[in-house]
């Protein structure tokens, strides 16, 4: 009985944690189907995120719900103007500087933030103060609850939005195929703008839980989420939406359950070495459809 | 033609590069003047060091290293405050006689961030200004980075706080914290012994030299005292995620967790054993120190015990001076780090006046045979192997409180 309470309760481990990888994979994903870009500094817009949110609770005193909002909107416009300012102008160069370009506003990002708050680690308690439930012997945390649900009403309404409205249409109809698109009278940059502007958003949401579970905020603390949040993209299919919430759980349950059963020194390589054979057999991921290069 | 200008340009920058080169190796021998010149100036309100020279007066520099950015910059601060009292105490009391000659004391301090590579050229840095003796580094792992290079050098260093077993292995290198294994042991006898727990948990940093040196030793002395390891969890640098392993502890029946890390760690591990409905009590090794300034919720580290050699509430005329010299400079309570820095500032005093001499040679012969009475112990002493000889005290939290047993 005990056995198998831990294993439940490793697995809501999983859950939380592999809901938050795929709440950040969906940014990933979203932008790399539609601008066929990997945006490095998705990562950093969680860690953004998290310290607009100490600014509007602990310095403005502005009460918790508003400033989930504000935050949310706040890291939505930041997307698009990172968009606008740095990927915008390399639409037509080769991947290769896009690339670059995001890896630089990475740690754009992570150093502006420290000139403003330092390096040291900002303590931050969690606006989040919903009492553990208890049921039998297995205790879910105020956090995790709370994590579990709005991730899963988020991935909800993104599914809805993509496949029931017109703006979802258009950005599906973007991903396809750009120019065909364009000629059809969609606007691509619009679309454009309009993912980064869900996907920063879904990152800023992350950021709020990851930092309500975490209370500590330091320039950096995006940059791990981030890098495993791509991999679960990648799991999943890159540019699929449902591969990327999967690929997001499937790597928080492995992780936390090699962790807890295998080794806790080994589960990052049992995690990458899942995704090495992964790709190995599927290359396009989970998934990721395979699509025939037009000539 | 372009290529043959830009040679042309190349030579020049090269040429005038090899002869800044011999600028630099000129000034580094007028380095002794310099010196003398700083000395003066910092020593400037002192009457018997207004006339220069080094005949009569001069400065003893040391060098520090420790985190002043980074996730370790408490303990980094602390050293640095922390020897900057003492150094101030000395200098007001009219320096330091070594024959005949009368030293101030002044202090560079490099921040190393806590990391290797940071550590080794904070090291050069500080050598390339000539400083007489190292009080560092702070953190172990930074400082075994360095030992070989110290001792390469044949400079005095006292780390105050770097507690590995290796950081105090060179004839030159001297500690004033106690090792990563004694804390282990020290601690065991104190949970086994003292507090009567028979099954433990322990979570420790991998990663990290400082905290498997304790929990090796720990493991091994609650085994020989009859306790027993229900569930020993790992994590890595930088984690910030410890439900897994406290998940793990929870599926045991162990009655209390043992925690030898660095408190940011401690701070994610006790508030996550408290989300997950976790009453274990936890314990600590000094690495704790701190931890009431990192918390959000200071009833998540209820009732932790940890090993510190200072107390800052400790009723003692020395620690009651030291105490308020501090706050009223720097507004804050010092911290065993502090403490350890300033007891070390004055090991460098009392060994200038054993062996006679600032040379460093001299001073490490002086080391083993002085006797200092210091915060973080009273008639702490050297063993040629680096190691001090003092107590140890168990701090407990208490209502938000640090409070000694």
């Amino acid at each position: 009985m005990n056995v198998l309470n831990s294993i439940i309760e490793q697995l809501i481990n999983g859950l939380r944690t592999g809901s938050i990888y795929a709440l950040i994979a969906l940014g990933y994903t979203m932008v790399y189907g539609i601008a066929k870009m990997i945006n490095f500094a998705h990562g950093d817009i969680i860690m953004v995120g998290a310290y607009i949110l100490y600014v509007f609770v602990s310095l403005l005193h502005i009460p918790a719900i508003p400033a989930v909002l504000l935050t949310t909107m706040a890291c939505a416009v930041l997307g698009v103007v990172i968009e606008k300012v740095a990927y915008k102008p390399l639409r037509k160069a080769q991947p290769l500087a896009v690339l670059i370009t995001a890896i630089g506003v990475s740690f754009f990002l992570q150093n502006i933030i420290q000139l403003i708050f330092g390096a040291t680690p900002i303590p931050f308690g969690s606006i989040i103060k919903i009492p553990a439930i208890t049921l039998g012997s297995i205790t879910i945390s105020g956090i995790t609850l709370v994590t579990l649900i709005v991730t899963t009403i988020c991935m909800v309404s993104l599914t809805l939005f993509i496949n029931k409205t017109k703006a979802g249409r258009a950005m599906r109809a973007v991903s396809e195929d750009k120019g065909a698109a364009e000629l059809m009278g969609i606007n691509v940059n619009g679309t454009i703008s309009l993912t980064f502007f869900i996907g920063s958003a879904l990152a800023a949401i992350a950021g709020i839980l990851f930092i309500c579970q975490y209370e500590a905020l330091k320039p950096t603390l995006g940059a791990l989420p981030g890098i495993k949040a791509f991999v679960a993209a990648v799991l999943g299919g890159i540019g699929s939406i449902p591969g990327a919430m999967l690929g997001g759980i499937l790597l928080g349950v492995i992780e936390s359950l090699s962790k807890a059963y295998i080794s806790t020194q080994l589960s990052d390589a049992i995690v990458f070495g899942v995704l090495v054979l992964v790709l190995l057999v599927k290359p396009t991921g989970l998934l990721g459809k395979q699509r025939k290069e037009k000539v | 033609m372009k290529k043959k200008f830009l040679s042309v340009l190349l030579v020049a920058a090269m040429t005038a590069s090899l002869l800044a080169g011999c600028g630099s190796t000129a000034d580094t021998g007028s380095a002794d003047a310099g010196a003398a010149d700083t000395a003066t100036a910092d020593a400037a309100s002192e009457p018997a060091t207004t006339e220069a020279g080094a005949s009569d007066g001069g400065t003893f520099l040391i060098g520090g290293i420790g985190p002043l950015t980074g996730a370790a910059a408490s303990y980094g601060l602390s050293v640095k405050q922390g020897a900057e009292v003492a150094i101030q105490e000395i200098n007001e009391a009219g320096g330091v006689k070594v024959g005949d000659v009368t030293y101030t004391f002044a202090m560079q301090f490099e921040d190393d961030q806590a990391t290797e590579d940071k550590a080794i050229q904070a090291y050069n840095t500080l050598m390339d200004q000539k400083i007489n003796a190292l009080l560092g580094t702070v953190t172990s792992g930074a400082c075994l980075a360095i030992v070989d290079l110290t001792a390469e050098d044949g400079i005095l260093q006292i780390t105050p706080s770097g507690s590995a077993q290796d950081c105090a292995k060179n004839p030159n290198a001297f500690r004033i914290c106690f090792t990563d294994p004694l804390q282990g042991v020290t601690m065991a006898d104190y949970a086994v012994k003292d507090l009567g727990y028979k099954k433990i948990a322990v979570i420790f940093n991998n990663s990290d030299e400082y905290s498997t040196g304790i929990k090796d030793a720990f493991e091994a002395q609650v085994a020989a005292n009859g306790g027993e390891i229900v569930a020993s969890e790992s994590f890595v640098k930088d984690d910030v995620d410890f439900n897994t392993q406290l998940t793990s502890i929870k599926g045991t029946d162990a009655e209390v967790i043992f925690v030898p890390a660095y408190y940011n760690d401690a701070n994610y591990i006790t508030k996550q054993a408290k989300d997950l409905g976790m009453s274990l009590p936890f314990l600590g090794s000094d690495g704790w120190d701190g931890v009431l300034g990192a918390v959000t919720d200071p009833t998540t580290v209820e009732g932790a015990v940890f090993l510190s050699p200072f107390f800052a509430a400790e009723d003692s005329e020395l620690v009651k001076n030291f105490v308020s010299a501090y706050e009223t400079a720097y507004g804050a309570t010092p911290d065993q780090f502090a403490a350890d820095a300033y007891d070390g500032v004055y090991v460098f005093k009392a060994a200038m006046e054993k062996a006679g001499s600032i040379e460093s040679a001299a001073m490490i012969e002086a080391m083993p045979q002085i006797t200092i009475d210091g915060l973080t112990g009273s008639g702490m002493s050297f063993t040629p192997e680096g190691e001090p000889n003092k107590g140890a005290k168990f701090i407990t939290i208490t209502n938000g409180e640090y409070t000694m047993k």
